[in-house]
């Protein structure tokens, strides 16, 4: 099991959304977070995020998976959020040491579904 | 003979009118998504400036110049040679300039309220440019026709107390096209945008419904009993339609909801606005009934069937109900009320239904060619849609460099 946590410009959310259902994820938890990477919150489309900081407004999300999903997770999101331009953002994947179905108490690979 | 309070009734309803382009700016800001909330905002404030300076420079002289021409044309350029004492030919009791700033106000509103037909995909300057052009070829002429002393709707009879015609039937028919036109926004399908912000459309509608004493009461253009019964007949067929939208979802739905009973409202305001000052209390609730009836099923019923995207029903509500609310004058009309209007069918003449029904068949078919044309026009100059990473983006980073909500502190 992994979680694969990525970050994303938010106008590319859709187009991401789209490739992780045509892969078959459709266990997403979305929110909104602000940070910086090498573009160093400057870029001629954000300027306005100056009031910010200099932090640009991205999209977290949290997909957790069973090992068979991680690379077409991956590629799916990659394929969604890609432009080539600096700040497409990043893909982290992390060891998930369990996982539990609140409603059921399940746990593990079931759980992750 | 200048009365001090026709004037100073002419005067508060002025400014009345001049609140509803910011309500309807809220109105709208609050429909849309988050991301374009600045944008409709600007459009609706901008228009406040720009077509205040349209209307003194050549728009005023355009709609109502005495002249039985196309429009008034250019006599009153700049507004020169107009002194202040009152035009007898529209209000006798007040000065002109009075006058003057009163239309004004339904000069600014009218154009804005296209913006719910384009909004969230709408490149910032090729919104000014079409938006300069309408007045200037759709609203100053229609106002003419209809308002203007010799225009020829008004010299054939037609009634339109506050501007069912002029400012609903030309704002409603111009945002179908401009719907169509423009093309539905991305990613309609499988995501439906949700209002971002209800009580702003909340509060956008408590503005317009106050400001609609004035638009309504304040045509009367003196402080007088028409303007007293203009002003309890916007009130009631306002709460009619507000009550009969909602209950319309509550049997619909299942469920009644804030902002079908704002829509509601609204729709009901629309409507009674050319009835306002010819039809009884009574006549009104009745109108508030029909305008919601028939603009719900245009907004929840027609328009999802046609697949056209009216992003804010500009034209499902405005459109809509000025037209209906014009043909209504033909039925609920009655000089009981008001001796310079006149009667309609259900007070035993026919005559003035055919009268209205003819004049909005004239501005519909004038609206929609005119209003077609420069869109295409200005398309093919500087392309009216924003490219499809800009209205992902949204249109207040994309058009105006700014956002309107922080996420952290």
């Amino acid at each position: 099991m992994k979680l694969i946590i990525a970050i994303i410009q938010p106008y590319k959310l859709e187009d991401v959304k789209d490739e992780l259902y045509k892969a078959g994820v459709n266990l997403i938890t979305v929110s909104e977070v602000l940070g910086h990477g090498r573009q160093k919150g400057i870029t001629e489309v954000y300027r306005g995020a100056k009031e910010t900081g200099n932090l640009l407004r991205k999209i977290r999300l949290e997909i957790a998976v069973n090992d068979s999903f991680v690379e077409p997770t991956v590629k799916a999101i990659i394929k969604g959020a890609k432009t080539g331009e600096t700040g497409d953002g990043k893909i982290f994947v992390v060891p998930l040491e369990d996982c539990v179905r609140i409603r059921t108490g399940e746990k593990g690979a079931v759980a992750v579904g | 003979m200048i009365n001090t309070g026709d004037t100073a009734f002419v005067l508060l309803s002025t400014a009345l009118v001049m609140l509803m382009t910011p309500g309807l700016a809220l109105f709208y800001g609050g429909m849309v998504r988050k991301k374009n909330v600045l944008g409709v905002l600007m459009q609706c404030f901008i228009l406040l400036c720009l077509l205040s300076i349209q209307w003194v420079l050549f728009g005023y002289s355009l709609a109502f110049f005495p002249s039985q021409g196309f429009t008034g044309g250019l006599t009153w350029f700049g507004l020169r040679g107009i002194g202040l004492d009152p035009n007898p030919d529209y209000a006798a009791t007040i000065p002109h300039h009075a006058f003057i700033a009163f239309q004004m106000m339904f000069a600014v509103i009218t154009p804005a309220l296209i913006i719910g037909a384009f909004a969230e995909r709408m490149k910032f300057s090729a919104f000014l440019v079409f938006s300069i052009l309408w007045a200037t070829l759709v609203y100053d002429p229609v106002c003419h026709w209809v308002w203007g002393s010799g225009g020829w709707l008004k010299t054939l009879g037609v009634l339109d107390f506050a501007g069912g015609i002029v400012v609903h039937t030309t704002a409603g028919i111009a945002s179908l096209v401009a719907a169509l036109v423009i093309g539905k926004r991305k990613n309609l399908d499988h995501n439906t945008p949700t209002p971002h912000n209800l009580p702003f459309v909340a509060t956008g509608t408590a503005l317009l419904w106050f400001g609609w004493f004035g638009f309504n009461a304040g045509s009367a253009l003196g402080a007088n009993s028409v303007a007293c019964n203009a002003f309890m007949t916007t009130n009631t067929a306002a709460a009619a339609a507000g009550l009969t939208w909602s209950i319309l979802e509550w049997i619909r739905n299942g469920k009644p909801t804030i902002f079908g009973t704002l829509t509601g409202t609204i729709a009901g305001l629309a409507t009674i606005t050319p009835a306002s000052g010819y039809v009884t209390v009574l006549s009104a609730v009745i109108i508030g009934i029909v305008a919601s009836v028939v603009c719900y099923i245009a907004v929840g019923v027609v328009k999802p069937k046609l697949g056209y995207d009216d992003s804010l029903d500009a034209f499902g509500v405005h459109g809509v109900g000025g037209i209906i609310g014009t043909l209504m004058v033909g039925l609920f009309a009655t000089k009981a009320v008001n001796p310079s209007g006149a009667n309609g069918l259900f007070y035993g003449d026919s005559k003035q239904f055919f009268i209205q029904l003819f004049a909005v068949g004239v501005v519909f078919v004038y609206t929609l060619t005119v209003s077609f044309v420069l869109y295409k026009l200005v398309d093919l100059f500087m392309r009216v849609r924003v490219s499809e990473k800009e209205e992902l983006m949204g249109l207040d980073l994309t058009q105006h460099r700014k956002r309107a909500y922080t996420v952290l502190e």
